[in-house]
């Protein structure tokens, strides 16, 4: 168990106007941790998961981030240009729509390629055999490598965005409802897939999900989220099993089972 | 070495929000505390709060008041207090548990699925399988069935994987909630041998068993959870 978490967010507010996005979030993520941010649509997930990867600017808060030298920096005190070092190397982004945060119109093998140049990777042959390798590790075979995405099923262009995310071996991953779009038998492999992935290789996670049952299978740690508020944050089956809050009950109890 | 698991006062009461704030106690003032090499079995009605103790232990459940005080890497945890973080530390090297009914993961084979303890403790794959393929034999599981994933298993198949899962690691406390309910008489003999041979090294357990013979056979101390029903206390 090491003692220094790999992420600090303190009073993280995020208003649209007068509408509340999310308000007062605080927590510490600590290395190979999976939080799950659950909550009904509205509630303020993507706000905060946006505010916390610096894709979006929150109107108060702080979000420190532990850089590989071991020190901590403050994201929104960061150089436009480091943050986006930041994004490339060390850390990924997993969007809903795999469209958003795939290249449609290159090949599968530059998609994951691109991301390996973005850290100075420079030799065609080994970014072609590491790219190869990880569609692999995310069950597309080899011989779809010079495919466009756009030719791909919705699970196959969604594990192309797992690796693409992954290759180049980030610290903390964020997902927004990374199985939303899919039907539940792909999901399942999906899941299975993410949940062997995050072990392998030791990630930090946040995953923002409505599915519970996802929350069940990929998180450590949960939080429940109501009008822009957390409202419940605990170990994941102690929330399911035993959740405390008015709304964390309702939210368990209109679901069969998880 | 510290006393391996000591509960201290425990209250346990569910509010039920859905239903008018309807407040449900369960336990009140638990005490007693497991010895190393010790079995002590829950005993009581249907209802009265066992799997709920095992489920306070184990973090699963939250606590009232009180104190759930565990051994854990040569410091005291409280886990009625202890933070996510802390807990899953001691889930992984201190204190097993193996539920009436086994979780099944989609696509995760039995074998993987019993080795996984071991896997995230840095055990070698290939060591943790042979361990896992050992166990998943004693306890008569057709071999056939080892590669596919528990889901389609018969109740008694699933339980054996979960009985393996949790009797894998070298843990020094045990939780066990029925394991051996849905089990034949051949395999819950291998489950009362295993069982055994934990004591022997030093395991401290803690279980419920309905199956009066498998009872005796394991228990050192019964423990009857009517003493803290909240109800009797009513009553008195
Ligand atoms: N750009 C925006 N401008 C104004 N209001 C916004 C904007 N983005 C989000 N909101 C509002 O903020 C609140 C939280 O939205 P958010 O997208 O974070 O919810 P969510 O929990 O991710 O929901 P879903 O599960 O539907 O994706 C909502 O009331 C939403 O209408
Ligand atoms: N998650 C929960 N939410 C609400 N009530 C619960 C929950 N878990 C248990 N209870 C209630 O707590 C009481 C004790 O249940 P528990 O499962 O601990 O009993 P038990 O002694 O293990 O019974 P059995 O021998 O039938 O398994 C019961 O009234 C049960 O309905
Ligand atoms: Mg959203
Ligand atoms: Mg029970």
């Amino acid at each position: 168990m090491t003692d220094t978490p790999l992420l600090k967010v303190s009073g993280v507010s995020k208003f649209y106007g007068s509408r509340i996005g999310c308000k007062d979030v605080n927590f510490e993520l600590w290395p190979g941790e999976v939080l799950a941010i659950v909550g009904e649509s509205g509630s303020g997930k993507t706000t905060l998961l946006n505010c916390i990867s610096t894709r979006l600017l929150p109107t108060a808060g702080s979000v420190e981030y532990r850089m590989r030298d071991g020190n901590f920096r403050d994201l929104y005190h960061m150089s436009e240009a480091d943050r986006r070092f930041l994004m490339r190397t060390d850390w990924g982004f997993v969007h809903q729509n795999p469209a958003d945060g795939l290249r449609m119109a290159v090949s599968a093998g530059a998609n994951v390629g691109e991301r390996l140049m973005a850290v100075g990777d420079r030799h065609y042959g080994k970014i072609r055999e590491t790219a190869t390798d990880w569609l692999g590790r995310v069950e597309i075979s080899a011989d779809r490598i010079d495919d466009q995405p756009r030719a791909f099923s919705g699970g196959m262009r969604q594990r192309l965005q797992i690796a693409r995310n992954l290759v180049t071996g980030p610290r903390l991953v964020f997902m927004d409802e990374p199985t939303g779009g899919l039907d539940v038998s792909v999901q399942a492999r999906l899941l299975d897939l993410v949940r062997g992935l995050v072990n392998d290789l030791g990630l930090a996670a946040i995953v923002v999900t409505h599915d519970l049952a996802v929350a069940r299978l990929l998180s450590h740690r949960m939080m429940v989220m109501k009008d822009g508020h957390v409202i419940e944050h605990g170990l994941t089956d102690r929330v399911l099993d035993d959740p405390r809050e008015p709304y964390t009950q309702l939210l368990v109890s209109s679901i069969l089972q998880v | 070495m510290a006393t391996p698991l000591v509960v201290s006062e425990v209250f346990k009461s569910f509010t039920m929000h859905l239903r008018d704030g309807i407040k449900l106690p369960v336990v009140n003032d638990v005490n007693f505390s497991v010895a190393a090499g010790e079995c002590v079995v829950l005993g009581g009605p249907s209802g009265i709060g066992k799997s709920s103790i095992l489920k306070m232990l184990y973090g699963n459940y939250a606590v009232d008041a009180g104190q759930i005080l565990v051994d854990h890497k040569d410091k005291i945890v409280d886990i009625a207090n202890a933070d996510p973080r802390t807990i899953i530390d001691v889930r992984r090297h201190t204190m097993g548990y193996v539920s009436q009914f086994l979780r099944t993961v989609p696509r995760v084979a039995a074998i993987d699925v019993v080795a996984e303890p071991l896997v995230i403790r840095g055990v070698e794959a290939s060591v943790a399988k042979e361990n896992a393929a050992e166990l998943l034999s004693r306890l008569n599981l057709p071999r056939e069935l080892w590669s596919l994933p528990p889901s389609t298993f018969s109740g008694g198949e699933q339980q054996r994987v979960n009985i393996a899962r949790g009797f894998i690691t070298s843990h020094r406390i045990l939780l066990l909630d029925e394991p051996t309910a849905s089990l034949d008489a051949t395999n819950r003999r291998v489950v009362v041998e295993m069982i055994a041979a934990k004591k022997e090294e030093g395991v401290a357990m803690l279980g419920i068993f309905h199956d009066e013979e498998v009872r005796e056979a394991v228990a050192d101390r019964i423990l009857d959870v009517s003493a803290f029903s909240p109800r009797k206390a009513i009553a008195a």
